[in-house]
């Protein structure tokens, strides 16, 4: 778990303008529960070394995994790792890292995602791996993104959603948002209409930028959801 | 500076306790509340890793890493009750 270990990246494939999808393989990888994350680091020939977290976006998948960066242009590591890695390059992992903010195939309650921005990354394990298993539980993820030209996997989701899986994309800063997507923000009427009534018990997970889940764990506890069956977490920017 | 969950720190956390702490708790010692350590405010930007409790702010631990030791500062936290088994994850 604490221990590093060298991947080889196998493609990196880029995803949107901003974001590259990075496939790695990891010899000996003990495996991951959908929602964690592992930290990544890169090491200059000079000994400098900078490190980073990134959720992981695959569902569980033996010495694989899936990683979505996105570019953060003022950023130490973002830039390299979305423009310069190759297939081939080595980096250093560790992890997987987290057991707070993990979905349990096993849990039979309905779960409810919630993203914004980049923090839908460790939902998209979550789904992938409820599409993998074909768990007849029901999961819906609601997806704030700026733009539509900024949805990661925008085809893939629209593929997850079906059967006991939804998918609701709202875009904050698109004008001209059409369906599928819907224009604004994630708030208690958007919660309330996609998510499950409070009596339903479901588990919420809510990830984003500090100020989108502080405003969504409100929403979803406003609208009388256990503060104990919303799981949060935050990112921001520690260097990109 | 930007405020995170103590999610965010579980590799450093992992790497000093040898065990996830994530979903491990903490009782305050200011307001006695019983958190998972992934829920603590956490601050990680500084010189160390602050990590305070999400309801009444009371610093709960405190880690500063020098070249050569690493200081753990828990006296915010009366408990830190870990879940087993320690070594997975």
């Amino acid at each position: 778990m604490a221990a590093w270990r060298v991947a080889t990246v196998v493609e990196t494939v880029p995803e949107t303008v901003h974001a590259v999808t990075i496939r790695l393989e990891v010899p000996d990888w003990p495996g991951h529960i959908a929602g964690q994350h592992l930290d990544l680091r890169l090491t200059a020939e000079d000994g400098y070394s900078a490190q980073r977290s990134y959720s992981i976006a695959s569902a569980p998948d033996g010495e694989r995994i899936d990683l979505d960066v996105v570019r953060l242009d003022d950023g130490e590591v973002s830039p390299y790792l979305t423009t310069d890695l190759e297939a081939g390059d080595l980096v250093e992992v560790r992890g997987p890292l987290g057991g707070y903010f993990t979905w349990e195939p096993a849990d039979p309650r309905p779960t409810l995602l919630v993203g914004g921005g980049s923090g839908v990354v460790p939902l998209l394990a979550m789904l992938r791996h409820h599409a993998a298993l074909d768990r007849p539980s029901g999961m819906h993820l609601v997806y704030s993104a700026r733009t539509a030209g900024d949805v990661l996997h925008r085809d893939e989701l629209a593929a997850l959603a079906s059967g006991p899986r939804a998918v609701t994309v709202t875009l904050t800063r698109d004008a001209g948002a059409a369906p599928p997507f819907r224009r604004g923000r994630v708030d208690r009427t958007v919660l309330a209409e996609v998510g499950w009534p409070a009596d339903a018990a479901p588990r919420c997970f809510v990830c984003g930028p500090t100020p989108f889940v502080e405003a969504v764990a409100e929403a979803l506890v406003g609208l009388g959801h256990a503060p104990a069956d919303v799981r949060t977490e935050r990112f921001g920017p520690t260097g990109g | 500076m930007d405020a995170l969950d103590g999610n965010a720190v579980a590799g450093t956390l992992a790497e000093l306790f040898g065990s996830d702490l994530t979903d491990a708790t903490t009782i305050c010692i200011g307001c006695g509340d019983h958190r998972p350590v992934g829920t603590l405010i956490a601050y990680v930007g500084g010189p160390g890793i602050v990590l305070r409790c999400r309801g009444c702010l009371t610093v709960q631990i405190q880690i500063v890493r020098t070249p050569r030791r690493v200081r753990i500062d828990l006296r915010g936290a009366r408990l830190l009750e870990l879940v087993v088994p320690t070594s997975q994850r």
